[in-house]
């Protein structure tokens, strides 16, 4: 890419021919459409934009002054030969110019455009599975650009969203719990790459980002997280209660590990309406002691049921770390009958792997757990400093070793899906569309006070509802 | 009939071994048999056989409403109220679970989330109280919290109160502690009538409803009109009936004590005070206008639960009145309630720990300021 931007503007600068056609301002927009050009069709598309606009008419002016002459002068012998000298003149000019040699990467990164956007790259998985009662899946994962792309690009989002919402909680724009996600990127993202809309994700309260990887915005999250119109339960939620029934979400749970039998249940709902798709119910080594688990894991394994349990083991429950809650930390054996994988969490690729073979086993043979061996970088919550019960270097040394985020860019450049430059704007690009997100959310209004009353029941028949004076405040439930 | 039930005798204790019955052909010989037993006349059906009918006719009419529960399935349901139903539509949607209260009904709340319509058993509202956060955190609040997106379309029903000498661990009264929750709607049925219309309206309402039976009524017949038997027939939610008109004292009560109510009502009678009774049907909402409207009329309340007083039904019910009617009242509110106590075994001790009809007499005479007994003697 940065080639390309060369080349574009050696041939725009105007004193290798007449033409000094592009204008700055399309530089720029160039320079910020380079980042987004990831498919072999976009990309193909910049080429041609590139050729018309800058090849076509130098080619023009070339033919002009070679064919054109000749055939101009009658096309004798002495013209020919004046216009070969003329075409070679031009080209040493070319190459003097560096016309030619700014042509070289343009073309070459175009061709492996074209060749690689969407081209299956082999990755293998560095640490391998444990598997409980079932065989490994392959270590060997099949990917592309345009996947580690975006995952690159949605973590990223993802790791600025977390990181704003802890200046809003700070500055008090959000009250009540927080519980922020960064360093757990790489579940969600793995996990949504080898779903599709058929499935459901139930999780606990560490939800923002499972709310984004299943079609919310960073603007509903935001708002809900203030507390305003425009979150997505109308700010009557909060951090912890985000649903989207129509991207399969199902929140957003506040109670630890109540959400395990209701995931039971949104998988009994799919195999009893016969729809081909499982669901991920999502707990927390602190849930993985949880009774209901066990009492949701029997019935789901006695009934069959198509759902995947993915314990997402950050280590710690709150400020408890798993040797001091559980007799056995080993999770993905917690299910005893139920088969279970342990998955490197901070490994995208590794997470979307073992989704996609739990999956595959689910739909056939019914529940299997799944352990993401993950990290977060924060405390539990917003109250919690996260340094009482972990040490600062344990922290720093998950980040400099086994971040999702930087794991991803190191794939993208060796396997030069992407240069630093690239990678840079893409970062540029999230953090604009979560600064945009929260200035909009800033914007957005407190819900109105009959929302008080609204949402009790689906159906209210009209029945009274009392405020804090039930002599001044009396509604009629809709 | 004797030759089918010789024919079925076999198959019937088959099943009741906890078999599967057979064939379906035979399982339907049985279950048309079994039904003949159930109802005692055309005209009359017990409350028993008026749940089993509407839960009934509610999964045929709709594919997406299933029945969960202990023992629901070959047991034949540990109080019968789900007889027939497995024979008739399968172990899909008829389910025996494990005893595993806040798994299984934290399953059902999953599977009415995403749209399915559960009806969950409990064998008693006792047993629930393990799977209670998911009844108030997990079902009643989630309509809220989604800001409208999910709602949970599913019943929760079960016998509630005292039964007979079954003693403190399964005898408590639970209307008070779902009626206070925004998001439940509570029903306590007490005649057929009430039960087939109340249950069939929950199974068809959005919501979660906590459906509050009683076992000592299963039993009885009640007479019912055609238009009650009809599949169509439902009861609206959140309205109370007025079983007794009366004119000189109103009294507020639901469930197996209506039939105390009315029987009082019966005595009272003999002696000129003509009582009004008032059957609540539901819980939560409360109809307030029916209650008051009815103290407006007789101007004393009476209010009679077989739960503890303290922060129970009838307090609500007393806070309502006074905040309401208050210059409409000639006599202070007053309220007929189970014992303070653990629900002791011992027959009498039980009989003191529940309001029985003579304290509703006397109550309501204390009320109308009444000293003597004017009843004529019996000779």
């Amino acid at each position: 890419m940065q080639g390309i931007m060369e080349s574009i503007q050696t041939l725009c600068s105007g004193d290798h021919g007449n033409e000094g056609f592009m204008q700055d301002d399309e530089d720029e927009e160039e320079e910020n459409g380079v980042g987004r050009l990831t498919s072999w069709a976009e990309l193909l598309g910049f080429g041609l934009a590139v050729f018309s606009e800058a090849i076509a008419p130098q080619l023009q002016c070339f033919c002009d002054r070679t064919l054109g002459f000749a055939v101009g002068q009658g096309g004798s012998r002495e013209a020919w030969i004046k216009a070969v000298a003329m075409a070679m003149s031009l080209v040493r000019k070319a190459v003097k110019k560096g016309w030619v040699g700014a042509l070289a990467p343009a073309a070459r990164v175009m061709s492996q455009a074209l060749s690689t956007a969407s081209e299956p790259i082999t990755l293998d998985i560095p640490v391998p599975f444990k598997a409980h009662k079932v065989e490994t899946p392959s270590v060997t994962v099949e990917t592309s650009a345009q996947e580690l792309t975006n995952f690159f690009k949605t973590m990223f989002i993802m790791r600025r969203m977390e990181i704003a919402a802890d200046s809003l909680y700070k500055s008090k724009f959000i009250r009540g719990f927080c519980h922020l996600y960064d360093g757990q990127e790489a579940v969600c993202v793995g996990m949504e790459a080898a779903l599709n809309d058929k499935d459901c994700i139930i999780t606990a309260y560490r939800d923002h980002c499972t709310h984004l990887g299943r079609g919310g915005s960073v603007l509903e999250v935001f708002a809900e997280l203030m507390g305003r119109k425009d979150g997505c339960s109308l700010g009557k939620g909060g951090s912890m209660h985000m649903y989207n029934k129509k991207g399969g979400f199902y929140g957003g749970n506040g109670i630890v590990g109540a959400q395990t039998p209701l995931g039971a249940g949104l998988a009994f709902a799919q195999k009893y309406l016969k729809v081909e798709g499982v669901t991920l119910a999502m707990y927390g080594d602190g849930a993985a002691n949880q009774g209901q688990l066990f009492e949701a894991m029997n019935i789901s394994a006695l009934w069959n049921l198509p759902v995947i349990y993915v314990c997402e083991n950050n280590h710690y429950g709150m400020g408890t770390a798993e040797w001091r809650s559980a007799k056995s930390p080993e999770y993905y054996k917690r299910g005893d009958y139920i088969p279970g994988l342990k998955v490197d969490g901070m490994d995208c690729l590794a997470v979307k792997q073992a989704v996609k073979y739990a999956k595959e086993y689910a739909l056939q043979n019914g529940p299997m757990v799944l352990e993401m061996d993950t990290y977060r970088y924060h405390g539990h919550s917003m109250s919690d400093p996260g340094s009482t019960y972990r040490t600062r270097d344990e922290i720093s040394g998950v980040r400099q070793e086994r971040d999702p985020i930087e794991r991803i860019r190191k794939l993208l450049l060796s396997n030069n899906i992407a240069t630093v430059a690239e990678l840079k704007t893409m970062e540029k690009e999230a953090k604009k569309e979560v600064e945009d997100a929260l200035s909009k959310a800033k914007e957005s209004p407190s819900p109105d006070s009959d929302e008080l009353f609204t949402h009790v029941y689906r159906k209210g028949y009209g029945a009274k509802a009392y405020g804090a004076d039930r002599k001044e405040v009396v509604v009629k439930l809709p | 009939m004797l030759a089918a039930f010789g024919k079925n005798r076999a198959l019937v204790s088959s099943l009741l071994r906890g078999g599967n019955g057979g064939d379906g052909a035979s399982a339907a010989a049985v279950w048309a048999v079994s039904k003949r037993f159930m109802s005692a006349s055309g005209d009359s059906i017990t409350v028993r056989e008026a749940l089993n009918s509407a839960i009934d006719e509610e999964m045929t009419a709709d594919s997406k409403v299933f029945v969960m529960g202990e023992e629901v399935g070959e047991y034949q349901g540990a109080y019968k109220v789900t007889k027939g139903l497995l024979q008739k539509f399968g172990p899909d949607r008829v389910l025996d679970t494990p005893i595993t209260e806040a798994g299984f009904t934290g399953l059902g709340v999953g599977a009415a989330m995403y749209g399915l319509k559960p009806i969950v058993e409990f064998m008693t509202f006792n047993f629930a109280m393990q799977a209670i956060d998911h009844l108030i955190n997990s079902a009643a609040k989630t309509n809220y919290m989604s800001g409208g997106t999910i709602n949970v379309p599913i019943v929760f029903r079960g016998p509630n109160g005292a039964a007979a000498g079954v003693a403190a661990q399964h005898s408590q009264c639970f209307a008070a502690w779902y009626g206070q929750v925004p998001g439940l709607k509570v029903l306590v049925p007490y005649d057929a009538e009430d039960a087939r219309g109340l249950m069939k309206a929950a199974i068809r309402d959005p919501d979660p409803v906590v459906f509050l039976e009683n076992e000592l009524l299963y039993g009885e017949s009640f007479p019912v009109s055609k238009e009650v038997l009809d599949p169509s027939f439902t009861l609206p939610i959140g309205k109370a009936k007025i079983m007794r008109e009366g004119s000189d004292l109103t009294i507020v009560t639901f469930s197996k004590m209506v039939g105390y109510a009315l029987k009082a009502a019966d005595e009272l009678a003999k002696e000129g005070i003509s009582v009004e009774v008032v059957n609540l049907r539901s819980i939560r909402p409360l109809d307030r206008e029916t209650i008051n409207a009815s103290v407006r009329k007789t101007s004393r309340l009476l209010c009679l639960e077989e739960g503890w007083p303290q922060h129970g039904v009838c307090a609500e019910i007393c806070a309502s009145v006074v905040e309401e009617s208050f210059y409409y009242l000639d006599a202070p509110v007053e309220r007929i309630c189970g014992a303070d106590v653990p629900m002791p075994y011992a027959a009498n001790l039980e009989r003191l720990a529940v309001p029985q009809i003579d304290d509703v007499i006397r109550a309501a005479r204390r009320i109308c300021f009444r000293k003597q007994d004017k009843r004529k003697a019996t000779a």
